[in-house]
C-alpha cells in the first residue's frame, strides 16, 4: 500500500521531537492570537509568519505554520462563543448559536462541541488528503505553462465569486494585486520594473511585508475606528463535558459538516466559508426544532464548526498538488514556501517527499494537539480575552516590526509594511476585500511566467490555451463560474448570504 | 437636470484603482513591449494597467447618481501613530541598536489610542523590550546589535 507508506513517512517526520515542539508551539501561538477579538487566522496567520522563518528547516517551519493555522482557526471560534466576535467570516457562523448557548449558561458545552467537531473533521478531512493528493498530482505532472495559466485564471476567478461586495470591485483588486506582484527584476531581461529607482525592491516587493501590512496593521487600525468596551459574558467556563444527550444532537450534524466541508474545501477561492454556511442551513432544514436555531441549536455549532474545519483541511489539496491557493491563508502557505526556496507545485511531492506527508500527518497531529490542549487550557483563554485591545496592539506591532524585518534584514520592507497597511485600510474603508488582492500578488509572477512561455511555445499564437484540451476546460470552468456569479439570481442570493453573514 | 450625486465611497474608490492603473501604465511604456511571441518586460503589466484603469472606469460610472452609504469613522489617530511605528523601527533598528528602538517604536504604537495612559505605555514598552531582547536577541539569535553605534556607550 503507497497510502500507508505514505502515511508513515508523514508520521515519522512529523513526530520526530524538535517537529512535534514547532507543531506545538504553531499551535498555541496560533491560539493565542487567534482567541483575541478581532483577529482572525489570516492576520494571525501573517502576524506570526515571521517568526517560522527563524526556524532554518522548511519542513519544521511549515508544520509550525500549519499548526498556527489550526490554532488561529480554534481561537476564533472560541472568541465568537464566548463574546459574539467573529474575527473571521467562517467563525461568524458559530457565533450565531454559539453564543447563545454561552448566553444559556452552555458556553463550556458549546466550546467542547466545537472542539470535538472540528477534531472528527479534521481526521475525516486529514485522510481525505492522503487519498486524493497524489492522483492530481499525477494529473498536475502533465500540466505545461498553458495549463498552468489556465488553472491560476480558475483560482483567481474563483476567489472574486467567494469575495464580499462588488464582483467589479473584486476583479479589481485580483489586477492590481498581480500589478503589485510583478514588481521586481524582470526574470527575462533583467530589467528593473517599477522599483522607483529604489533598489532594495529589485527582489519584487516583500511578501511578508505586504501580508502582515494589508491584513494585520488594516486589522489594526479597523480595531481602532471605535474602541469601545468589550464585555466578556463568560467570567468562568465550567461543564466542559458535553452530556449524553448532547452527543447525540452532535454526532449527525457533525457527520454532513465534514461532508459538506470537505467537499466544498477543495473548490478554490476560499471553500471555508462557503462550507460553514452550506452546514448550517443544511442543519436547519433538516432539523426537527428549526426554531430552536438562533437561540443555542447544538447542530447550529456543531454542523458548521465541522465542516470550517474540514474545508480549512482539504483546501490543502489543491495547494500541495498544484501550487494554487484556495484562499488567501493558502497565498501565504505558498509564499512562505518560496521563501524557504521550494517551488510550490506537483513536483513538491516528488522531490520533497517528507515535506509533503510530514504537512499532511501534521495536520492530525495539530488537531489532536489542539483538543487535548485547549480544553483544559481554556480558563487561560478566557482570561485573554480580558486584556484590553490598547495593550495588545502595541505588541503586535512590534513583534510585527521585528518579524518582518527579520526576513531580510531590509529596512525598505518595514517602508512597505507601512504603505501596505495603509493601502489595506484604505481599501477596507472603500469596501474591497483584501484576499483577492493577496492571491493576485502571489500568482503576479507565476502567471506572467507561464503566459510568456506558452506564447514562446506556440510562437506568439493566443489560441494554444483553447486548443490544448485541459487549458481548454481549466478556462471554460473559470468562464462559468464568472457567468454564475454575474447572473442575476446568483448575485441576489449571494448578498443575501453576505448580509446574513453581517 | 437632476443634481449630480456620486457615491463617495465607489467615487474614491474607482479613482484610487485609475490611479494605480495609470502609474502602472505610464511606467510600462518605459519599458520594452515587445511583440505577442516574444513579450517584453512591459507587455504584461501594460495589459493589466489598462484592464484596471477600464475597471476602475466601470466602477466610477455605477456610482454615478447613486447614494452610498456614509464611509463611517476614519482612524485618524490610529494612522498617525501605528503607521510610523514600522518606518521608524527600520530607521533607527542599526544606529541605535535593538533595545533602544523596540522600546521607541512600541511606546510609538501606544498612543494610537485613546485610552493609553502615559504610564501604562512606558511600563508595557518596558515589559515588552525585555521579553523581545530575551526571546529574539537571546533565545532565537537574530544578528541584532542590541546597542548600536549612534549611542555613547
Amino acid at each position: 500500500m503507497d497510502l500507508l507508506k505514505n502515511l508513515e513517512l508523514g508520521f515519522s517526520t512529523a513526530t520526530t521531537p524538535a517537529n512535534l515542539g514547532f507543531c506545538l508551539i504553531g499551535v498555541l501561538l496560533g491560539t493565542l492570537i487567534g482567541v483575541l477579538p478581532g483577529i482572525g487566522a489570516t492576520a494571525t496567520i501573517a502576524m506570526l509568519l515571521p517568526i517560522t522563518f527563524q526556524i532554518g528547516d522548511p519542513v519544521s517551519s511549515l508544520i509550525m505554520l500549519a499548526g498556527i493555522y489550526y490554532g488561529a482557526q480554534y481561537g476564533g471560534s472560541t472568541t465568537a462563543i464566548l463574546i459574539n466576535m467573529p474575527g473571521e467570516s467562517s467563525s461568524a457562523v458559530t457565533a450565531i448559536d454559539g453564543y447563545q448557548m454561552a448566553k444559556n449558561g452552555r458556553a463550556g458545552a458549546a466550546l467542547a462541541i466545537a472542539a470535538i467537531g472540528s477534531f472528527f473533521a479534521g481526521t475525516v478531512s486529514t485522510f481525505l488528503v492522503a487519498v486524493f493528493a497524489p492522483p492530481l498530482t499525477a494529473i498536475a505532472l502533465q500540466f505545461g505553462a498553458a495549463e498552468y495559466f489556465s488553472l491560476m485564471i480558475v483560482g483567481l476567478v474563483s476567489s472574486i465569486a467567494l469575495a464580499h461586495g462588488s464582483i467589479v470591485k473584486a476583479l479589481a483588486m485580483v489586477v492590481l494585486g498581480l500589478l503589485l506582484g510583478i514588481v521586481g527584476t524582470d526574470i527575462y531581461t533583467g530589467t528593473p520594473r517599477f522599483t522607483l529607482g529604489i533598489r532594495e525592491y529589485a527582489d519584487g516587493l516583500n511578501f511578508v511585508a505586504v501580508a502582515v501590512g494589508v491584513f494585520g496593521v488594516a486589522e489594526i487600525l479597523r480595531n481602532l475606528e471605535n474602541e469601545h468596551e468589550r464585555s466578556v459574558l463568560i467570567k468562568k467556563v465550567f461543564g466542559l463535558m458535553p452530556t449524553r444527550d448532547d452527543f447525540k444532537a452532535m454526532a449527525a450534524p457533525i457527520v454532513r459538516g465534514t461532508i459538506i466541508g470537505s467537499a466544498l474545501g477543495i473548490l478554490p477561492g476560499g471553500g471555508a466559508v462557503l462550507a460553514a454556511f452550506a452546514s448550517y442551513t443544511v442543519e436547519k432544514r433538516v432539523s426537527k426544532h428549526p426554531e430552536e436555531f438562533g437561540k443555542g441549536a447544538i447542530a447550529g455549532v456543531a454542523g458548521p464548526e465541522s465542516a470550517n474545519n474540514a474545508g480549512a483541511q482539504t483546501s490543502f489539496i489543491p495547494m500541495l498538488t498544484l501550487g494554487i491557493p484556495a484562499n488567501p491563508v493558502m497565498a501565504l502557505m505558498i509564499g512562505a514556501m518560496i521563501i524557504q526556496g521550494i517551488v510550490p507545485g506537483p513536483n513538491v511531492a516528488i522531490e520533497q517527499p517528507a515535506l509533503f506527508w510530514g504537512i499532511i500527518a501534521s495536520m492530525w497531529i495539530g488537531n489532536l494537539m489542539l483538543i487535548v490542549l485547549n480544553l483544559p487550557l481554556i480558563g487561560l483563554w478566557v482570561k485573554l480575552l480580558t486584556i484590553p485591545y490598547y495593550v495588545l496592539f502595541p505588541i503586535i506591532m512590534a513583534f510585527c516590526s521585528i518579524g518582518v524585518y527579520s526576513v531580510n534584514t531590509n529596512a525598505f520592507d518595514l517602508h512597505a509594511v507601512a504603505f501596505f497597511g495603509l493601502l489595506g485600510y484604505v481599501l477596507t474603508k472603500l469596501r474591497c476585500e483584501p484576499a483577492p488582492l493577496l492571491l493576485g500578488f502571489v500568482l503576479g509572477p507565476l502567471l506572467e511566467e507561464n503566459l510568456r512561455r506558452a506564447m514562446i511555445l506556440s510562437r506568439g499564437d493566443p489560441s494554444t490555451f483553447v486548443t490544448r484540451p485541459i487549458s481548454a476546460g481549466l478556462l471554460l470552468v473559470a468562464l462559468a463560474v464568472l457567468v454564475v456569479v454575474f447572473l442575476p439570481s446568483v448575485k441576489k442570493k449571494r448578498e443575501e448570504v453576505f448580509v446574513e453573514e453581517n | 437636470m437632476k443634481p449630480f450625486a456620486i457615491d463617495r465611497t465607489n467615487g474614491l474608490c474607482a479613482a484610487l484603482f485609475i490611479f494605480f492603473g495609470a502609474f502602472f501604465a505610464i511606467q510600462s511604456l518605459g519599458l520594452e513591449i515587445g511583440t505577442a511571441f516574444r513579450m517584453g518586460p512591459g507587455y504584461f503589466p501594460l495589459v493589466l494597467a489598462i484592464v484596471l484603469i477600464v475597471l476602475g472606469a466601470i466602477i466610477l460610472v455605477q456610482a454615478v447618481r447613486v447614494e452610498g452609504e456614509p464611509i463611517g469613522p476614519i482612524a485618524w489617530r490610529g494612522m498617525l501613530f501605528i503607521l510610523p511605528a514600522p518606518i521608524f523601527f527600520g530607521l533607527t533598528v542599526r544606529g541605535l541598536g535593538f533595545v533602544p528602538s523596540i522600546f521607541l517604536t512600541a511606546l510609538i504604537a501606544s498612543f494610537a489610542s485613546a485610552r493609553m495612559k502615559p504610564l501604562t505605555a512606558l511600563v508595557l514598552s518596558a515589559g515588552l523590550t525585555l521579553f523581545s531582547v530575551l526571546v529574539f536577541s537571546y533565545a532565537l539569535g537574530l544578528p541584532f546589535q542590541r546597542f548600536g553605534p549612534w549611542l555613547p556607550l
